[in-house]
């Protein structure tokens, strides 16, 4: 359950950029996951609200973005996805490919409520 | 791709009006529709919602303080192996008998991570290399900042080797940059050869996998050459080693290899 740490890291990331930008409460916060990142999107997304309990991220909405494994094939010059259980190139079936995608733990953004007065 | 309309393309602003959603992607081509916020907080008249791009790794501090270690064991010389499996496969054995062939020969250290207790530390104490325990009590993982701790105290005096016992777990120690040289992989012949595929995140990463307990395989109904393929399957070019701790079968190419990583 390495989940709690990512969600702690996350909210307190949050917490940092919501505190620069001024803002009084966080609505949305949206995040890439990679296929091959060992994050379970479903642990994270249940673990969320609880971390994010009594900060300026209370409430507000976890968005997860799969993202799936990418491979670009070193022989044949070929850039696509492929099962994360299976690193080759799907057209040539050569193994001398280099990871293009699936390691995501990002965030992306983050929607915030402003207070303007 | 945008959850709320579909739209491809990750670079794009939204800004909010009422209940009319926006979006001005990148490409130049904006439109709007309308979106609900059903479990919205009542929002203040002086409120106002925008969105903020990111971008950072959400480990990033933990990403940030194992680069710190890196370059620490880059300067003082050390090559830091991170040895990840599930619990049982064998890892401290194998330290044991590693450390005593590797004695007088390459000064060696351990960082050794578990739940609780320091067995591990000292099972592997009096073999000339200093040892520490972690116990992360309730963490599943060592991370970048428990190991940068004891870097100094543990390989600061000419150590070549650090070998970083994670806590036994396939999954969660694979997710936390230690600040390692690279990973090391291991996988029991008791565990069933297709670990590697249940388990890619690990053994992707890992540049060099350890099949342990070789010695058993005339006991088990266990085929080394579908473990190979599933290893290179997830990890084409992986460097497999098959080994027994118990007989000394394959520890000695384990050990050539390590004494040469160190010089």
């Amino acid at each position: 359950m390495h989940e709690l740490s990512i969600a702690q890291a996350l909210v307190e990331q949050v917490e940092g950029a919501a505190a620069k930008e001024h803002a009084i409460r966080v609505v949305r916060v949206v995040i890439a996951v990679g296929t091959l990142s060992g994050v379970d999107p479903e642990a994270l997304r249940s673990l969320f609200p609880l971390v994010a309990e009594e900060t300026v991220a209370a409430g507000a909405e976890l968005f997860i973005e799969q993202v799936a494994t990418r491979v670009r094939c070193l022989a044949c010059g070929l850039e696509a996805q492929t099962d994360a259980a299976f690193v080759g190139c799907t057209a040539c079936g050569s193994r001398d490919v280099e990871l293009s995608a699936g390691r995501e733990l990002n965030i992306k953004s983050i929607e915030l409520e402003v207070d303007e007065r | 791709m945008c959850k709320d309309c579909g739209c491809g393309g990750d670079a794009h602003v939204h800004s909010h009006d009422g209940q009319v959603h926006s979006h001005e992607h990148f490409e130049g081509n904006a439109h709007s529709h309308s979106h609900e916020h059903p479990d919205e907080l009542p929002v203040s008249a002086t409120a106002e919602t925008r969105t903020v791009e990111i971008r950072q790794k959400i480990l990033s501090r933990n990403d940030e303080q194992a680069e710190r270690n890196r370059a620490w064991l880059k300067a003082h010389g050390v090559v830091a192996v991170n040895l990840i499996s599930s619990p049982g496969t064998g890892k401290t054995y194998l330290l044991e008998r590693t450390l005593e062939g590797l004695r007088d020969k390459v000064p060696c250290a351990v960082i050794t991570g578990d739940q609780r207790t320091d067995n591990d530390a000292r099972r592997l104490q009096g073999r000339g290399a200093p040892v520490r325990q972690i116990e992360t009590v309730n963490s599943c993982h060592l991370d970048a900042e428990q190991v940068g701790r004891l870097l100094p105290e543990v390989a600061g005096n000419g150590v070549k080797l650090l070998f970083i016992e994670n806590v036994g777990n396939l999954v969660c120690p694979a997710a936390f940059d230690l600040g390692e040289t690279f990973k090391i992989a291991l996988l029991s012949t008791t565990e069933g050869e297709d670990k590697p595929v249940k388990y890619p995140t690990l053994f992707s990463n890992a540049p060099v996998a350890v099949l342990t307990k070789m010695d058993l395989v005339p006991h088990l109904d266990w085929n080394a050459a579908a473990c190979r393929a599933y290893l290179r399957q997830v990890r084409p070019g992986v460097f497999i080693f098959e080994l027994s701790a118990k007989t000394g079968l394959g520890m000695e190419a384990w050990l050539d290899y390590l004494v040469k990583l160190t010089e």
